[in-house]
């Protein structure tokens, strides 16, 4: 293999000086909090599962012998059923989770403020700069799962390693409450044998593209020539390499820093199919509106914006296009959105989900160049009228005005920007 | 075991720090606190729940109170 110092990356771990990173993941988070309510469900097979009249039927978390029945996170709450017959469903209670969240992380902010959530119910922790605490960290690691097991009565599963990715990959390993370790010395024996899904940023079609070439292990990606991988899989493909190799030195965030917006959107389950475009007018309709007062509340405009649509399969698909000005303009996203709609999707094909995001954010007082043709006196009353509408639904409530649009059909009522507190699975509350 | 929820007397110190003093029984008994052993945010895995725990002794006995938010309560059969 050629040296890493001649390909231009990094040098290897052990040529510096080695961080401590602790990865900690509640397990079966939502399912544990649920049981630790109910004690009297402990030993019984227990799935939080969303709203079936939402048809948000699907299982969001499981408990220990849930899994042993093989349900599994993500299948529609009817297949776990057919899987075990005595399973119980509990709606979640989200709020409550978050606090639980929330009182972990205030715990990890005991030992140190280098604390990076990854979603809300994993953090990683950097103990580089606790000499007392990396001295001998698996024992700390320890110490910590037992302390939030007594103190909040969820378990941990933590992986320490001197990267984010390995540490990742240890809490994955034993499960639950259980310290994996992955040093330098072994991480050849511990890490390289396991299927290359498994390591981070592997998702389910790179996965696939490794593996018809005959990359099945993480080892297997580890021991690849660099320049072939970048040519196979591009950038991207040079960075899962340098992870395999535990080249990871992205830093640890200090607990409370600045995540950068990125964009801003909205998806809706339908509540009934979505078919046609007058149907998707009106939900895109609903979920433009809300990005956009989002953007404004905010005080951004976007230039991207970003379609998500799902079929009654669940196969999903995502297009994007760039507008000719940043807008916080619901008109505009709307136009976008349906244009991709129509150029990339069968109307007669029905919807069960569609999302849009707007992304491309620049601050909203951001200079606008103007047009010859005056556009922009228009866009400007129609902000505007925007800003207004928003003001007096913020005082009203959000159905003092509404588009006669949405009296059309009920079902479709819905208030997206208001809802938008978590979505099980997205990573970071606020997209 | 049940939880339940108890009608209780507290003080606060100048720093804040809040002690049980008293608590009113099911039954309508008044139990005084003699002293406060232990104070920990702790699992209440028989009843269910989580809260600060307060191990106190009470006519010479252990007893377990937790607060969770503005409520408290103990285990009992």
């Amino acid at each position: 293999m050629s040296s890493a110092a001649t390909s231009g990356l990094p040098a290897p771990a052990g040529s510096g000086p080695l961080r401590t990173i602790l990865h900690c993941d509640l397990n079966n988070f939502y399912a544990s909090v649920e049981c630790l309510y109910r004690p009297e469900l402990r030993d019984r097979p227990v799935a939080v599962c969303g709203q079936k009249e939402k048809r948000h039927g699907i299982v969001l978390a499981k408990n220990m012998p849930a899994k042993r029945c093989g349900i599994r996170t993500g299948e529609a709450v009817w297949q776990a059923r057919a899987k075990c017959p005595d399973l119980v469903t509990v709606p979640p209670d989200f709020p409550r989770y978050l606090e639980f969240s929330r009182m972990v992380r205030e715990i990890y902010a005991e030992y140190t403020d280098r604390i990076e959530p990854y979603g809300i119910d994993e953090c990683w922790l950097d103990l580089s700069d606790r000499a007392d605490l990396r001295r001998n960290a698996p024992a700390f690691a320890d110490r910590l799962r037992e302390r939030v097991r007594e103190e909040l009565g969820v378990t941990l599963s933590i992986g320490v390693s001197w990267n984010k990715v390995f540490a990742k990959l240890g809490s994955d390993m034993k499960k639950p409450d259980a310290t994996t370790v992955i040093r330098p010395e072994d991480f050849r024996e511990t890490v390289w044998p396991l299927p290359v899904d498994e390591l981070l940023f592997v998702g389910r079609s790179t996965g696939a593209r490794l593996r018809n070439i005959g990359v099945g292990t993480i080892g297997r990606l580890a021991r690849l020539q660099p320049d072939f991988i970048r040519g196979f899989l591009g950038k991207w493909g040079e960075y899962l390499w340098m992870f395999a190799n535990g080249f990871d030195a992205s830093p640890v965030e200090r607990a409370g820093a600045e995540v950068p917006v990125k964009g801003v959107g909205n998806s809706m389950t339908t509540p009934r199919d979505v078919v046609g475009e007058e149907d998707a007018r009106m939900v895109f309709r609903i979920l433009s509106e809300s990005v956009a007062e989002r953007l404004r509340r905010h005080g951004f405009r976007g230039r991207t914006v970003q379609v998500w649509l799902r079929d009654v399969r669940l196969a999903s698909f995502e297009r994007q296009r760039k507008l000719p000005r940043c807008t916080c303009l619901s008109g505009e996203i709307l136009a976008a959105a349906l244009a991709l709609y129509r150029e990339n999707w069968d109307p007669a094909l029905p919807l069960r989900s569609v999302g849009v995001r707007v992304t491309d954010l620049v601050p909203a007082d951001t200079p606008v160049q103007l047009d010859l043709f005056d556009v922009e006196v228009g866009r400007e009353r129609e902000e505007r009228l925007e800003r207004t509408l928003d003001s007096i639904r913020s005082r009203f409530g959000p159905d003092a005005v509404q588009r006669a649009l949405l009296l059309s059909d009920r079902a479709f009522h819905a208030h997206p920007a208001e809802e938008h507190v978590i979505f099980p699975g997205s990573r970071c509350g606020a997209s | 075991m049940r939880k339940v929820y108890l009608t209780l007397r507290c003080e606060f110190d100048p720093e804040g720090v809040v002690r049980p003093v008293e608590f009113l029984w099911e039954d309508g008994r008044r139990f005084p606190v003699d002293r406060v052993l232990d104070v920990r945010r702790a699992v209440s895995l028989k009843t269910g729940g989580r809260g600060i725990r307060y191990t106190v002794r009470v006519l010479d006995r252990e007893v377990c109170l937790y607060r969770d938010g503005d409520r408290w309560y103990l285990e009992a059969p």
